[in-house]
C-alpha cells in the first residue's frame, strides 16, 4: 500500500515578491517554501503511514533546488522522494503539469489500495486545478477540499468542505484527495529524519524516464502543451486597513459611517 | 576553521525555529508567571528526537552532533530560557555522563528511555555546604554488601520535580592522597526516582527560569543497587567535573539564546516605538546600542559553537579536552546575556519594566547563567588554571 503525495515548491509570500521583465514571477530571487496545503497532504499520508505502515512517496516537479524541499519532506517522515525535472517540462501550465505528474504517478505504479494526496492549491497560482486534473488523467475517483478522512478497508469517508457547508462522500481506493489546512496539523521535521535524509537518494524522473507514457507527447507538456500563458503578474494594491467597531453602539456607529459616505 | 553549518544543521535550525515559535513561545509567559513546568513541551520535544540529539541510534539517540544539540538549546532559550535549561540539564548532565562513563549494561538500561524522552534526567552535585567548593560533599554512600545506602541531601537540582533518573555524587570512603593525608573518596551513582529512601523536596522560589523545577533531593537510607555505581569507585569528582564541562556548553547556549531573543525583541520594539516624532531606532544611541550588542552576541556565539565543535572532536575519538573552551564560552555568553538583556530593557524604557513585554523576564532569566553549573568565577579559575599551569 502506498500514499503518493504531490508537492510543489513555491515562493514564500511572506517575503518579497519579484518579477521578471516579461511579467512572470522571478522565482530564483525569491525565498521558497513547501506549498502550505501540500504539507497537509503529506500529513494525511503520514497519518495513514502511522496507522497502516504504508509507504509514503513524495513527487515534485520543479527545478533542481526543489531537491532541498524533498529532503525536508523525507525528514518529516516520507520514505521516497522523486524529483520530476527536465528542460522539456519547463513552462508547463496546470494542464501540462498534471499531464507530467500523472505520468510520474504511473511510473511509480498505482496499486488497488493506493491513494494520491495533493494540496488544495498552490499559493503562487491559486488555481486548484493540478490535483483534479491528475485524477482525471489517471481515471481516478477524486474528492477535493478534504477536511476529514476516515479509512475503513478500501473505503474512505471524506468530509468535503464547500463555501457554505460540507458534503460527506465515500470513495474507494485507488483515488485522489486534495487536502485543505483544516484537515490536520502538519508535523515538524524530526531530528533522526534530518540526519538520515541526506543518506537517502532523491530519485529523478526526467523526460527520458517518462517519455514512453501515453500521456507524454511533445505537444502535451512544457510550453507547447500549455493552453494558458501568463499575460502579466503584478502585486495588487493593498486595500486600506479595516476599522473594528466594538461595544453596544457598534451598529449605530456603523450606520453613521455608512451614512457619512452616502452609502445608505 | 570552518564556520559554516552542514545542510543537516541548517535543516535542524529551521525546525527548531518553527518549533520554538509555535510551541514554546506561546507558553513562555505562563511558564514564568505561574512557575509552570512545560511538561507538554518536553513530550513534544521527545517525539521529535530532541531529547537525545547527539547520541548514537544504537542507544536510541537521533544520531546528530553536538552543535545541532547546542543550536536546539539556543533556539528554545531565545523564546523561553526555562525550556532551554530543561533540555540542557537532561542531555548534558544525565544522558551524557551515562553515555560517556556507563557500562554497556547501564547504557542499554538507561539511555533508550532517556534519549527517547520517556524518562527525564537530572544531576545532583551541589549541597547546602558544597557549592563552588564541590569537594565539600557531605552525602555518603555506604557499601552494604549487595547494595549501597545513601544518606544526605542535594540542593538546587534542575528538573528534580519531574526527573526519573538522577546522577548523584556521594562520598564512598576515605583514601590517602599523594602526600598520604586521608581525603574523601567521591563516587557517582545512577539513582532512579522510585528507589526506596529517595525523595524530592519542594521547589525553590526563584528570580528567573521560574518554570524550571529546582528542588532538593533527599536521601534517607536510600537503597541503590550495586550495579548502579557510574564510572569507577573514587572517580566521581572527575566524572562530575567532566560532565560539567559539557553542561557548561549547554548553559552557554542558553545564555546565547537569551541574549539573541532579547535583541530580536528590542529590534522590533525600537522600530515601532515613536518618540519625538520618529521611531527610536532612528536615534543614533539606539543604533549604537543595537550594533554593539549584536557584535558581542556574535563573539559569544563563536565561542559557544567552538566549544561544541571541540566536544564533537573529543566524541569522535580525538584525545583532546574541552574544559577551557567550555569555560570561555560560558563566561562570555552568560556575561553577554546579562549585559544585553539589561541594555535591551533600557531601550524599552518604562514598558520594558512591565510584565506586558518579555524583556524583564529575559533579564531575570539571564542572571542564573552566570551562577549555575559553575559561577563565572569558577570559569575564570578553570581558564587561569590552564594558562598558568
Amino acid at each position: 500500500m502506498k500514499a503518493i503525495v504531490c508537492v510543489k515548491q513555491v515562493p514564500d509570500t511572506s517575503g518579497k515578491v519579484a518579477y521578471k521583465p516579461d511579467g512572470t514571477l522571478d522565482r530564483a530571487s525569491m525565498d521558497v517554501v513547501t506549498n502550505p496545503d501540500d504539507l497537509n497532504a503529506l500529513e494525511a499520508a503520514l497519518t495513514l503511514k502511522d496507522e497502516t505502515g504504508c509507504e509514503v512517496v513524495v513527487i515534485s516537479m520543479g527545478p533542481d533546488p526543489a531537491e532541498g524541499m524533498l529532503r525536508e519532506l523525507l525528514a518529516r517522515g516520507a520514505d521516497r522522494a522523486i524529483l520530476v525535472s527536465g528542460r522539456e517540462f519547463g513552462g508547463s501550465d496546470t494542464f501540462a503539469t498534471s499531464q507530467i505528474l500523472a505520468a510520474a504517478v504511473n511510473r511509480v505504479g498505482l496499486g488497488p489500495d493506493d491513494i494520491v494526496f495533493c494540496g488544495r492549491q498552490a499559493i503562487d497560482g491559486d488555481t486548484a486545478q493540478v490535483g483534479p486534473q491528475i485524477a482525471e488523467k489517471l481515471h481516478l475517483p477524486q474528492v477535493s477540499y478534504a477536511a476529514e478522512i476516515k479509512k475503513d478497508g478500501n473505503k474512505l469517508t471524506v468530509k468535503r468542505m464547500l463555501e457554505d457547508g460540507f458534503m460527506m462522500l465515500s470513495v474507494e481506493t485507488p483515488c485522489l484527495i486534495t487536502c485543505i489546512k483544516e484537515l490536520n496539523q502538519p508535523r515538524y521535521m524530526n531530528i533522526k529524519g534530518i540526519f538520515e535524509c541526506y543518506d537517502k537518494r532523491i530519485e529523478r524522473f526526467d523526460y527520458e524516464a517518462l517519455k514512453d507514457d501515453p500521456l507524454i507527447e511533445t505537444d502535451t507538456i512544457g510550453l507547447k502543451g500549455s493552453p494558458t500563458n501568463v499575460f502579466k503578474a503584478f502585486t495588487p494594491p493593498l486595500k486600506g486597513a479595516g476599522a473594528m467597531l466594538n461595544g453596544d453602539d457598534a451598529a449605530a456607529k456603523l450606520a453613521s459611517i455608512l451614512a457619512e459616505k452616502h452609502l445608505i | 576553521m570552518d564556520f559554516s553549518f552542514t545542510k543537516q544543521q541548517q535543516m535542524a535550525q529551521k525546525m527548531y525555529r518553527e518549533f520554538a515559535e509555535n510551541e514554546v513561545k506561546p507558553l513562555a509567559k505562563k511558564v514564568d508567571a505561574e512557575e509552570y513546568f512545560p511538561i507538554e513541551t518536553v513530550k513534544k520535544m521527545a517525539k521529535l528526537g530532541m531529547m537525545g540529539i547527539y547520541f548514537p541510534k544504537k542507544y536510541g539517540g537521533a544520531g546528530g552532533d553536538v552543535l545541532s544539540y547546542v543550536m536546539a538549546v539556543e533556539e528554545m532559550s531565545k523564546v523561553c530560557a526555562t525550556t532551554g535549561v530543561i533540555l540542557s540539564a537532561h542531555t548534558s548532565l544525565c544522558a551524557a555522563p551515562i553515555y560517556e562513563n556507563g557500562t554497556e549494561e547501564q547504557k542499554m538500561k538507561y539511555l533508550p528511555k532517556l534519549l527517547s524522552g520517556e524518562w527525564l534526567g537530572a544531576f545532583g552535585l551541589t549541597e547546602p555546604g558544597a557549592g563552588t567548593d564541590a569537594q565539600g560533599q557531605q552525602t555518603v554512600a555506604v557499601d552494604a554488601g549487595d547494595h549501597w545506602v545513601l544518606n544526605g541531601s542535594k540542593i538546587f537540582i534542575t528538573n528534580a520535580g519531574y526527573a526519573d533518573v538522577f546522577i548523584v555524587i556521594a562520598i564512598t570512603g576515605q583514601v590517602p592522597d599523594k602526600r598520604g593525608r586521608m581525603t574523601k573518596e567521591i563516587s557517582a551513582f545512577i539513582v532512579e526516582r522510585t528507589f526506596p529512601g529517595f525523595s524530592v523536596g519542594k521547589p525553590e522560589d526563584k528570580m528567573g527560569i521560574r518554570g524550571s523545577s529546582t528542588c532538593e533531593l533527599i536521601f534517607e537510607d536510600c537503597i541503590v543497587p550495586k550495579e548502579n555505581m557510574l564510572g569507577a569507585k573514587g572517580r566521581g569528582f572527575q566524572l562530575a567535573m567532566s560532565s560539567l564541562d559539557g553542561g557548561r556548553i549547554g548553559i552557554a547556549s542558553q545564555a546565547l539564546g537569551i541574549a539573541e531573543g532579547a535583541l530580536a525583541e528590542t529590534i522590533t520594539y525600537t522600530k515601532e516605538r515613536k518618540q519625538f516624532g520618529k521611531s527610536i531606532a532612528d536615534f543614533q544611541n539606539t543604533q549604537f546600542e543595537l550594533a554593539e550588542m549584536k557584535a558581542r552576541i556574535d563573539a559569544a556565539k563563536f565561542l559557544v559553537y567552538n566549544a561544541a565543535e571541540t566536544k564533537q572532536r573529543a566524541m569522535n575519538g580525538e584525545k583532546i579536552r574541552y574544559s577551557v573552551e567550555a569555560a570561555e564560552a560560558k563566561l562570555i555568553a552568560s556575561r553577554t546575556a546579562s549585559d544585553v538583556t539589561r541594555r535591551c530593557l533600557q531601550l524599552f524604557g518604562g514598558y520594558g519594566y512591565t510584565r506586558d513585554y518579555p524583556i524583564e523576564r529575559m533579564m531575570r532569566d539571564a542572571k542564573i547563567t552566570e551562577i549555575y553549573e559553575g559561577t563565572s568565577e569558577v570559569q575564570m579559575m578553570v581558564i587561569s588554571g590552564a594558562i598558568l599551569r
